[in-house]
């Protein structure tokens, strides 16, 4: 039952971050918005007992990729940051709300369609265990992920040297 | 225990959100931020498949925590383009852009 | 007896072909120097004439086989297209014909090649002369080495297209532009019912090959047999079936040889260099429609033998006619062009009057007299008549001029050429102890023996043949000088390389003349040219009969006297009343009797405004139309998509969106 309630703040925190998110007419306010919802994110990953996932989540999202954005709305919009107002066309949102509620619409008749939600089972609200996750990601047998470990790793690798290299300044020519 | 619908819905709900955020923005972080909220929607769905149907494996899991690297990559790289353009045309707006078109 | 040496005939002038041809093509910087390209080609072409000669000796004095006739030889068969029973084959084909022919051919282009030494020296473009030359000259030995009818007519249109190229040689005039289009269409044109008998024949006889069920073939060893084409089941399938498929080819063959109607070609042709004329358009190419039918005589007269008659009036009438033109030409080219063509048409009248022979449909060289007539006319008259296109090339070169108004009194400025002329005149004339004396006496012979009215006929036109060449002689070298002209430049006998060849050619037809006139009166076997070529392919003697060979003297005389009477003097005051008396019919002479404009008329005013006008217009509006409006089509869908390309990423994230939902809903509804 704690958990339901849990969920239940969480959901109306995400949400309600969410919409704030893309309704916000300031950027840097969208930016924290988003943070919100990085947070609600995590926190259902602690509901879930994925502690791990929520530990990274927190730290990769909200702690790094945040920043990341902050940092870049500063160096892009200075100038325009205090008083960057959006106009978004009436025409154009309206069109998007259609569509959006149509392609809900949709997956909600997809999931509830589906029978897999019967077969949820109970499980135990124990925490998964660090040792299972551990093994998991740098074993080599089967369903176990230290190839797509690596390669994420290496991926990282070349995504800071393509960041660097593309937003280098060119040296100005003489 | 909360009931596997309510993932599906609050992720599906999060999904759009991300997704009118998109489609309405113009502004080059914003429309990026908004992806930001697609791929966290999705990465619910996939803890929660994972945990509440099938408890005894990893698969979604290990998907989730690859899809954060992934997308902390992509939006160092966004971020990189998005400075550039902004160098560039001295905006940040979708619009600017728009003369890649044809 | 190997003749495996015999593929160098065609593979070097092809060689040479290219050889000089790539590198003029490739640029003036990679052309080699005149004087090179010219070796190439003329020894390419010389060492072609030994090997001709050596299979000549080879071939005629090998043993003859039992039934008296030479053996018919295949050093190389390759089977090409095979298609179900028909197959298509390439290969040499060795017998007394094309042995003939390769001599004829690979004398006269040899000292065709040296010729053009002296006459193309300086000329712009003289690798590319000497590169078509060697083209000309493979395709005229594949022509008469060809194993079967299509291989011969895949030669045929090859020498149809380097006559069209050396005819309009000199590109930038517009007159030779004119006649080598001419040429080629006419001739074309003529070749499409070449190839339709060729599949008529084809399809009904199941082979393309000249031997016939009963002559017997020697392939060499290692080469593929070809079956031999079955005339009796095309002659089961219906009696007309065979005569037609000649007739058509005879058509094409006319068209070659310049018979009316489609003679009207060749005197446009003259616009080509003159050696060309004395090559393509006097002793090789034009003689294919004789070849073509000397190729397939046993089929005619086995099968269609009153389809001859055609070939028969056909080339009366042409001999007739072309003679008439003749003797009212200015311009020398064209007067030995038309004289060319009435000659090609004794050939042709002399291979219609050939007559079944005295057992039904056999074989028989006493009844067909006219055949080896045919084919030994075609022989002196390559050779004379070369060496008078050669000549005459001599005098234009001489006095840049092809109008005989330019010339007069030229004797004593040119003495070779003045007498290889005569000597050639002489022969054509049918003068005993001349080549074409014995061989148009033999024609003569023939033709009475078809008819008396056919053989006063080509009697008459032998006399104004005699009358015509000896009004074009005396006009060049007697008659009144153009003091005038002559004084601002002095006509001067031609060079070496250009005289030698009017000496050889005029030796061999002495020598021929001479030997063969004797042999004709004495019954010598060895100076008759049955001996070799004839028509059962048996040894046969030629006999001169008396009376025919003194009326045609005598007739022959008689129009030189004539010619002689008329044109020798300064003054030619009997010329001058002959066209105030009959001025219209000189007229009509020398416009050729309108053929040309009734072409103009027919293609013109009748074809070209009932069938190409509505064909241009259905073309223009109806096919250009739909071309058009799919085109228009394709341009206006492309740019009602184009905008859909905006740029614009959001809109197309909604087109995405609105795409992935309505694919899902198309399958839950499926589902």
């Amino acid at each position: 039952m704690a958990n339901i309630i849990m969920f239940g703040i969480l959901a109306v925190v995400i949400l309600g971050s969410a919409v704030m998110c893309v309704a916000t007419k300031r950027i840097m306010r969208a930016a924290t918005f988003l943070l919100f919802v990085l947070f609600g994110v995590a926190g259902l990953y602690f509901i879930l007992d994925y502690t791990f996932l929520g530990a990274a989540q927190l730290s990769i999202y909200a702690g790094g990729i945040t920043m990341m954005y902050i940092f870049a709305i500063q160096l892009v919009n200075r100038r325009t940051l205090q008083g960057l107002v959006e106009h978004v066309k009436g025409s154009r949102a309206i069109g998007a709300a259609l569509v959006t509620l149509a392609g809900f619409l949709t997956v909600t008749i997809v999931l509830l369609k589906n029978e897999f939600l019967f077969r949820a089972c109970e499980v135990a609200d124990e925490e998964v265990s660090m040792n299972v996750i551990g093994e998991a990601l740098v074993g080599s047998e089967k369903y176990q992920y230290v190839l797509p470990f690596e390669f994420i790793s290496v991926f990282l690798l070349a995504c800071i040297i393509g960041g660097i290299v593309v937003a280098r300044k060119e040296k100005e020519d003489k | 225990m909360v009931p596997v619908e309510c993932y599906f819905v609050l992720s599906a709900l999060l999904f759009f959100i991300g997704v009118y955020g998109f489609v309405t923005r113009r502004n080059l972080i914003a429309m990026l931020i908004s992806i930001e909220l697609v791929l966290n929607a999705v990465d619910i769905n996939f803890a929660a498949f994972n945990r509440l149907l099938f408890p005894g494996e990893f698969e979604g899991f290990f998907m989730t925590l690859f899809s954060m690297g992934v997308s902390a990559a992509e939006s160092a790289v966004a971020i990189a383009i998005i400075i550039n353009v902004y160098r560039n045309f001295h905006s940040d707006q979708v619009n600017s852009i728009e003369n890649m078109k044809y | 007896m190997d003749y495996t040496y015999s593929l160098l005939i065609l593979l070097l002038p092809l060689l040479s072909f290219l050889v000089i041809g790539l590198p003029d093509f490739a640029g003036n910087k990679y052309a080699w120097s005149h004087k090179t390209a010219g070796l190439i080609g003329t020894c390419s072409i010389g060492l072609v004439t030994v090997l001709s000669y050596i299979t000549a000796f080879q071939y005629f004095t090998a043993p003859r086989l039992a039934d008296g006739t030479f053996a018919t030889l295949v050093p190389y068969n390759y089977t090409w297209l095979p298609l179900g029973n028909l197959h298509f084959d390439l290969g040499i084909l060795l017998d007394p014909i094309s042995v003939m022919m390769l001599i004829v051919i690979s004398t006269v282009s040899f000292m065709v090649h040296i010729y053009s030494f002296g006459y193309m020296h300086g000329e712009k473009g003289f690798q590319r002369y000497y590169a078509f030359l060697s083209l000309f000259t493979m395709s005229m030995l594949g022509l008469v080495l060809a194993t079967n009818i299509f291989q011969m007519y895949m030669f045929w249109e090859l020498v149809g297209v380097s006559s069209y190229l050396l005819i309009g040689f000199y590109y930038g005039l517009h007159a030779a532009v004119h006649a080598s289009k001419k040429a080629f269409i006419v001739t074309r044109f003529a070749d499409m019912f070449f190839l339709i008998g060729i599949l008529i024949f084809g399809y009904y006889t199941g082979s393309f090959n000249f031997s016939f069920t009963g002559t017997e073939v020697h392939i060499a060893e290692g080469m593929t047999a070809f079956t031999t084409c079955d005339a009796s089941r095309a002659a089961a399938a219906g009696g007309f079936i065979l005569p037609t498929a000649l007739v058509l080819m005879f058509i094409g063959g006319a068209g070659k040889s310049a018979m009316f109607p489609l003679h009207i070609w060749l005197p446009d042709a003259m616009e080509g260099p003159t050696p060309v004329s004395a090559l393509i358009h006097a002793a090789t190419m034009v003689v294919a429609g004789v070849v073509q039918i000397a190729r397939l005589f046993p089929i005619w007269i086995e099968y269609a033998p009153q389809a001859m008659e055609i070939v028969v009036y056909v080339g009366a009438f042409t001999a007739f006619y072309a003679a008439a033109v003749a003797c009212a030409q200015s311009d020398i080219k064209r007067v030995l062009a038309f004289s060319t063509i009435s000659q090609i048409a004794f050939m042709m009248v002399a291979l219609g009057v050939c007559l079944p022979g005295h057992h039904g449909a056999v074989l028989d060289n006493h009844a067909q007299l006219g055949y080896m007539a045919s084919l030994f006319h075609l022989f002196t008259h390559a050779m004379f008549k070369a060496c008078l296109f050669l000549g005459a090339g001599c005098i234009i070169h001489a006095v840049h001029s092809n109008e005989m108004s330019a010339m007069g009194g030229l004797k004593k400025y040119m003495p070779i050429t003045h007498a290889t002329f005569l000597i050639s005149c002489l022969a054509i004339a049918g003068i005993p102890f001349f080549s074409g004396f014995s061989s148009k006496d033999e024609i003569i012979t023939a033709c009475f023996e078809h008819s008396q009215f056919i053989g006063w006929w080509m009697t008459g036109v032998a006399a104004m043949t005699a009358f015509y060449m000896f009004r074009l002689y005396y006009g060049i070298f007697w008659g009144t000088e153009n003091k005038e002209l002559h004084a601002h430049h002095t006509p001067h006998e031609a060079p070496l390389t250009m005289t030698f060849p009017l000496i050889f050619l005029s030796i061999i037809t002495v020598g021929v003349g001479v030997f063969t006139t004797l042999g004709g009166f004495m019954d010598w076997s060895w100076a008759s040219f049955g001996e070799i070529v004839s028509a059962a392919g048996t040894a046969y003697t030629v006999h001169f009969a008396p009376q025919v060979a003194i009326t045609s003297t005598v007739i022959a005389v008689i129009s030189i006297a004539l010619a002689t009477y008329i044109y020798k003097g300064e003054k030619q005051p009997i010329a001058d009343k002959l066209y105030k008396t009959f001025p219209r019919l000189h007229r009509w002479a020398y416009k050729r009797f309108y053929m040309d404009e009734v072409y103009m008329f027919v293609t013109h005013k009748i074809l070209f405004r009932f069938v190409s006008r509505p064909v241009q217009w259905i073309d223009e509006h109806i096919i250009n139309g739909l071309i058009d409006f799919s085109a228009w089509g394709a341009n206006e869908a492309g740019e009602s998509l184009r905008p859909w390309q905006s740029g614009d990423v959001r809109q197309y994230a909604v087109w995405f969106l609105t795409g992935a939902v309505a694919l899902t809903l198309v399958l839950l509804s499926i589902l």
